[in-house]
């Protein structure tokens, strides 16, 4: 690490203790921690690597940091707490915070650190990224002393352009052995025939019709050799790795954006529930057993800013640790079930409590088991909805404002689970990769109601195109009109087509 | 102290560098892009620099949110992105980032993209001042100067070498003869002054317009000049049938009626160099604006007799520039370079909309002088 390392004081390693052994009583189960204490200015640029110390070279993270030591510098923002999903977790402390703040950071941490561990969406996450990044970074150099760092850099950009083209549930996905050439023992006569004695075979399986059949099996196989991919593909970095015409070093290039993207992934899919557990942790040990009661004015003062709600904005640490609180306090009074359910009384369900204690047993298996979609889906009730004051707002072409749409529970929740699937990304896939048969590229956007921004839709049609070196087609819907973009080169042409 | 960061830090903002070069030429002809930030700091919207995605679209897709409200209640104002994460951008492609660039180096950029050569400032050798610079350690001087570490840092070798110290109590004390001072050195600076004279027609036959464009050009100018001289002072003369020196804000808001003499603001103008700006002291810049409307062809042999007598031989630069305006005959530059063809010093240009800035500025600037 660079100069910003500051020696680890003792009375923070007296404090680390302190909450860790609160952490471990209270059943939480995370890697070993190494924290570091960062003046600002380091914070600020380990936060635009991405919590990482070293990353390849881009511009990118130059421009993030202007942008962290910015806001810091004008007092808008300041990092409080930076964690990495690595074994050992490594986490970084602010110099000159008070013992307060580090308290707090410290059990927030190991919240995330046992989230990181346990959460079934972490599982397949490379633990030793440190390294990763580093070999990443190496990598990224010897290309750019070999092909100039111009070249590669904008090649970088391109790859940087399609990050979001992956699949983030493939790692779990167990696929199939591939049928081993079916057709080696399928080419001979062996149609499917009907069962006969052999003297009636003739008749009831006649010549002909085997012939015909056989015919149109092997006119199936030709087409479906002529699909490809067979299936489409929403890994669309994958089949670009594995089938676009790149250089050696190209494809190192987009396969180091492609690992790094998949290993930031789990990330996005559970920060609602990773931050809620972390802050739902830090409030638990903090509040019962790790404050002195000088310290609880200023406890409350730093929780008021980060829990803090502003119009149009979800701040995922406060839906989650609500969330997490009212599952808790629901499994403890038992309002779940179909007794539950099925109670219409609301009298009865406001007093209804049958004291099960399970509460803290149950948010221990949702952090293991969920993540953000399965989350909101189960457990964002009516109730919830209501007594944290959910609204759906949108845009108001009428007053050209944002507005506050609606109040109703079932247009909340679904605004919310649209902005969380596939990360809010939208859904892309490779349809075709000899689209008219012309090797050229066709992608499919599957519409989910909202159109994609065309700007930036052509914009990433162009590096694709760089990258797949033909034609790149993009199916889509557009104010409700199937549409094709096709870019050739740098030209983009658009005309209607069939969206089914 | 030298950070990772610092690499691609500096690749962003070569970056930037390249997008305001680009887009340069518009900078200059929409002067009010340019926000002022501090003393010497611009702020400049640049298009975007990030990396596109295929992304959804803001406005069909809105968010959730919470808090009170009624529906149908405006979010904050303000609030330009709302959505998780700043997922719903409001116009596709509309997004500018505000860059903070200091006037130095916009003067750079400038320079670059019109090739202004450096300026050869008069005068250099002659005009010297002196600046003190503490360069070293010596054993006598005034207390005020003592320096503390240093003079215990002596007290300490002595006592190791005499073997008076004991690190178990590791007392320093230091006497007379440990006393270290700082010590200076007098050093030339070649100091070179430069004043620019802002002169304009302000008669009523020059428009909003041309004043904005004068307003334009003239930031410029002085971005390029300040990044060349140490010191710089500005002056600004207004005129119509009489001169009168007046402050910068008055300079670019006042408007009269009356004719125009533009002898009148030449005297005013050879006047000041006379009696505050030494010719073998300052490099000198006037630049006067106008319509190139003049009251009558005696004022304009006036005017030249002037600049021959008294102004040209003083300054390094005389620069005109006529704005294009509907009411003026634009005569007065036919004069100027009919007199002045063969004398390098006096530059005219002649602006013909706010997109000529920039091949004005290369007029006046372009000669390196």
């Amino acid at each position: 690490m660079s100069s910003g390392l500051r020696r680890f004081p003792a009375y923070l390693r007296d404090i680390q203790e302190e909450i860790e052994g609160h952490a471990r009583g209270y059943g939480l189960d995370f890697f070993p921690i190494l924290y570091e204490v960062l003046d600002y200015k380091t914070m600020n640029e380990v936060a635009a690597y991405g919590g990482f110390p070293t990353r390849y070279p881009h511009w990118r993270f130059g421009m993030d940091y202007e942008q962290l030591s910015k806001s810091y510098e004008w007092g808008l923002s300041k990092i409080y707490e930076m964690v990495i999903n690595t074994n050992p977790a490594y986490a970084y402390l602010l110099e000159g915070n008070s013992t307060v703040d580090q308290k707090i950071v410290m059990a927030h941490v190991a919240g995330h650190v046992d989230f990181f561990k346990n959460n079934y969406f972490f599982s397949k996450t490379n633990r030793k990224m440190i390294d990763g990044m580093a070999n990443h970074a190496a990598l990224v150099r010897r290309h750019m002393a070999r092909h100039g760092q111009d070249a590669v850099e904008e090649f970088i950009d391109t790859c940087l352009s399609l990050e979001n083209l992956i699949d983030p549930m493939s790692p779990f996905i167990v696929r199939k052995r591939e049928a081993k050439d079916a057709d080696d023992a399928g080419e001979g006569d062996d149609v499917p025939r009907l069962r006969a004695k052999q003297y009636m075979d003739k008749y009831i399986n006649p010549p002909e019709y085997l012939e015909a059949q056989k015919k149109r099996r092997d006119d199936e196989k030709r087409r479906a050799r002529r699909r490809f991919p067979e299936e489409p593909q929403r890994d669309v970095l994958a089949f670009l790795v594995q089938h676009a015409p790149l250089d050696d070093w190209q494809r190192d290039l987009l396969e180091i954006i492609r690992a790094e993207a998949y290993y930031f992934a789990p990330q996005a899919m559970t920060k609602i529930m990773n931050e809620g557990w972390a802050s739902y942790w830090h409030s638990t040990i903090l509040t019962e057993k790790a404050l002195t009661s000088a310290e609880i004015i200023d406890y409350a003062d730093a929780c008021s800013g980060v829990l803090a709600t502003s119009p149009g904005q979800l701040n995922p640490y406060k839906l989650g640790i609500e969330l997490f609180r009212n599952i808790e306090d629901r499994w403890n009074k038992g309002r779940f079930g179909k007794e539950w359910e099925d109670c219409d009384s609301m009298d009865a369900k406001r007093d209804w409590d049958r004291r099960l204690g399970l509460g803290r047993r149950k948010i221990f298996e949702v952090r293991k088991l969920y993540n953000d979609i399965t989350f909101i889906d189960e457990f964002f009730t009516l109730e919830f909805a209501v007594e944290q004051k959910f609204y759906a707002f949108g845009f108001s072409e009428r007053s050209g404002n944002w507005e506050i749409m609606s109040r109703e529970f079932k247009k909340v929740k679904e605004t919310m689970l649209r902005q969380l699937t596939n990360r809010g990304q939208p859904f892309i896939h490779v349809e075709d990769g000899n689209f008219e048969n012309r090797s050229e590229l066709l992608l499919r956007h599957q519409h989910e109601g909202v159109d994609l921004d065309m700007g930036q839709a052509r914009d990433t049609l162009r590096n694709l195109y760089k990258v797949w070196s033909r034609p790149v087609s993009l199916l889509t819907r557009i104010e409700g009109k199937g549409k094709i973009l096709r870019c050739d080169d740098t030209t983009i042409t658009e005309k209607s087509a069939e969206y089914v | 102290m030298s950070q990772k960061i610092d690499l691609d830090h500096g690749r962003f903002r070569q970056i930037i560098r390249g997008k305001i070069k680009q887009g340069l030429r518009k900078y200059i002809s929409q002067g009010e892009m340019i926000a002022r930030k501090g003393k010497d700091m611009v702020s400049l919207p640049i298009p975007q620099v990030d990396i596109p995605h295929f992304k959804h679209g803001g406005k069909q897709q809105g968010g959730v949110g919470q808090g009170d409200g009624d529906v149908g209640d405006t979010l904050g104002q303000g609030q330009e992105q709302p959505g998780q994460g700043g997922q719903a951008g409001d116009r596709p492609g509309d997004h500018l980032l505000e860059i903070e660039v200091s006037l130095q180096e916009l003067a750079e950029i400038l320079g670059e993209e019109l090739e202004l050569p450096r300026i050869q400032p008069k005068g250099t050798e002659k005009i010297v001042a002196w600046k003190d610079k503490y360069t070293g350690i010596r054993s006598t001087g005034p207390e005020s100067l003592r320096h503390f570490r240093r003079t215990f840092r002596q007290a300490l070798r002595r006592q190791i070498s005499m073997g008076t110290y004991d690190p178990k109590s590791p007392v320093v004390v230091p006497i007379r003869d440990d006393r270290r001072y700082r010590s200076w050195r007098s050093e030339p600076i070649p100091q070179s002054n430069a004043v620019i004279i802002y002169m304009m027609d302000v008669s009523g036959s020059m428009g909003d317009e041309q004043k904005e464009i004068v307003r334009i050009e003239s930031f410029w100018i002085d971005t390029w000049l300040r990044s060349q001289y140490h010191g710089i002072e500005s002056r600004y003369i207004i005129h119509d049938a009489m001169a009168k020196e007046v402050d910068r804000d008055t300079f670019f808001k006042t408007r009269e009626s009356g004719g125009t003499m533009i002898s009148s603001a030449y005297k005013l103008c050879a006047k000041l160099i006379e009696e505050e700006y030494a010719p073998d002291q300052w490099n000198i810049y006037p630049f006067h604006f106008s319509d190139g409307d003049n009251w009558s062809v005696d004022d304009t042999v006036t005017c030249v007799e002037l600049m021959r007598t008294k102004i040209l031989p003083a300054v390094n630069l005389f620069c005109y520039g006529q704005v294009e305006s509907p009411y003026g005959s634009g005569q007065f530059i036919k004069d100027l370079r009919e007199h002045f063809d063969e004398q390098e010093v006096v530059v005219t240009s002649e602006i013909k909309g706010k997109d000529a800035i920039m091949d004005s500025i290369k007029d006046f600037l372009g000669k390196g002088k």
